[in-house]
């Protein structure tokens, strides 16, 4: 998506220059929510506030809408066909390697030391092995790291 | 009201996902555990067609997930749920917050939000893999080990990871490829036994 949003909002609008651009990517990973949505309202309330916030988020989220619907009416329809349902269990095949790679790729960039491992692994236990849902656990980390990033600097 | 709570399930994914569209996934493994409005497999389905259409992969997903709930105002309702905090949080930070990368509470929750997303991610990642490869259920039924594994699609899959990790001119291509490929030889092989 960067290079997109280089190409159309730095060079043809210059909405943003390329090193604010830059810094409207790092913010939106630290953000919650997801990152293509925050980067569109970082965008859109640079140029007009709080309505530029609003009409550029919602311009990202458009085609998905109408584009998911079609398909999803579509499938709803044919779903019962032996075709498809063969069809999508040879896809399901191919989605849980392509979600591996992009794990591991997220793994490959992770920072590791002990704390993280730490709440990888209860994070990851407590997901897979119990019904704690995501929704407490998400909170509790960022306590975590706040409590141990507390604990590093005292150490010090 | 059903577009009620699919609002808020999907406000509470845009609140508390960090860090990319697979992020998402738990939270939608768990309105399935809890709520029932689609199952694991038809998450699975959802993340392959978000995966090969344009568009951000958690906006996708929501939409998919809202269609299959409630129809046309449903994914119209989920989407604008997992969004609208991000509207809000975005336009409060750049509004009023300067620095807020370097704020010292930001970088240090981060710092436990980080790894905490990788093993929701993980863990998805493990929901996904059973779901293709795995028969759990004709497994509890006859306790054989060979009746545990989908072997035709582990095969599928070990191919495509093949092709996808280590065959330099095939490795970049778009996802899209390598699903039209799979739903054709799913089609071929009878991946469904249908």
């Amino acid at each position: 998506m960067l290079p997109m949003l280089q190409r159309e909002v730095v060079q043809k609008k210059e909405w943003a220059t390329e090193e604010e651009l830059v810094d409207f990517f790092s913010l939106s990973q630290c953000v919650p929510g997801i990152i293509a949505v925050n980067m569109a309202t970082f965008i859109g309330q640079k140029i007009k506030g709080v309505p530029g916030g609003i009409f550029a988020t919602l311009g990202v989220v458009f085609p998905s809408l109408v584009i998911i619907i079609l398909i999803a009416a579509l499938l709803s329809n044919f779903s019962d066909l032996p075709a498809v349902q063969n069809a999508f269990a040879g896809i399901r095949a191919c989605v849980c390697v392509l979600v591996a790679n992009a794990v591991v790729k997220l793994w490959k960039s992770a920072k590791i030391n002990v704390f993280t491992i730490l709440v990888f692994a209860a994070v990851f236990a407590c997901t897979a092995l119990t019904d704690i849902s995501p929704v407490f656990l998400v909170p509790a980390s960022a306590v975590a790291g706040i409590i141990a990033r507390n604990l590093e600097a005292r150490a010090k | 009201m059903i577009y009620l709570s699919l609002f808020w399930e999907f406000f509470k994914t845009g609140l508390f996902t960090v860090g990319g569209g697979l992020a998402t996934l738990p939270f939608f493994y768990d309105i399935s555990d809890r709520l029932g409005w689609f199952t694991y497999q038809e998450i699975a389905d959802m993340i392959a067609i978000s995966e090969s259409t344009p568009g951000a992969f958690g906006v996708n997903m929501a939409s998919y997930a809202g269609f299959t709930t409630a129809g046309v105002p449903g994914a119209v309702t989920a989407t604008f749920g997992i969004i609208a905090p991000s509207l809000i949080i975005v336009l409060i930070i750049a509004s009023f917050i300067r620095g807020f990368q370097n704020n010292f509470y930001v970088s240090s929750a981060l710092y436990g939000l980080r790894p905490a997303s990788l093993g929701l991610i993980t863990a998805s990642a493990v929901s996904v893999l059973s779901i293709a490869l795995l028969r759990t259920d004709l497994f509890k039924q006859t306790g054989a080990l060979l009746d545990l594994f989908d072997f035709k699609c582990v095969i599928l899959a070990a191919v495509i990871w093949i092709a996808t990790n280590l065959v330099r001119p095939i490795k970049e291509l778009h996802p899209l490829f390598f699903i039209a490929v799979s739903a054709a030889t799913g089609v071929v092989f009878k991946f469904a036994g249908a």
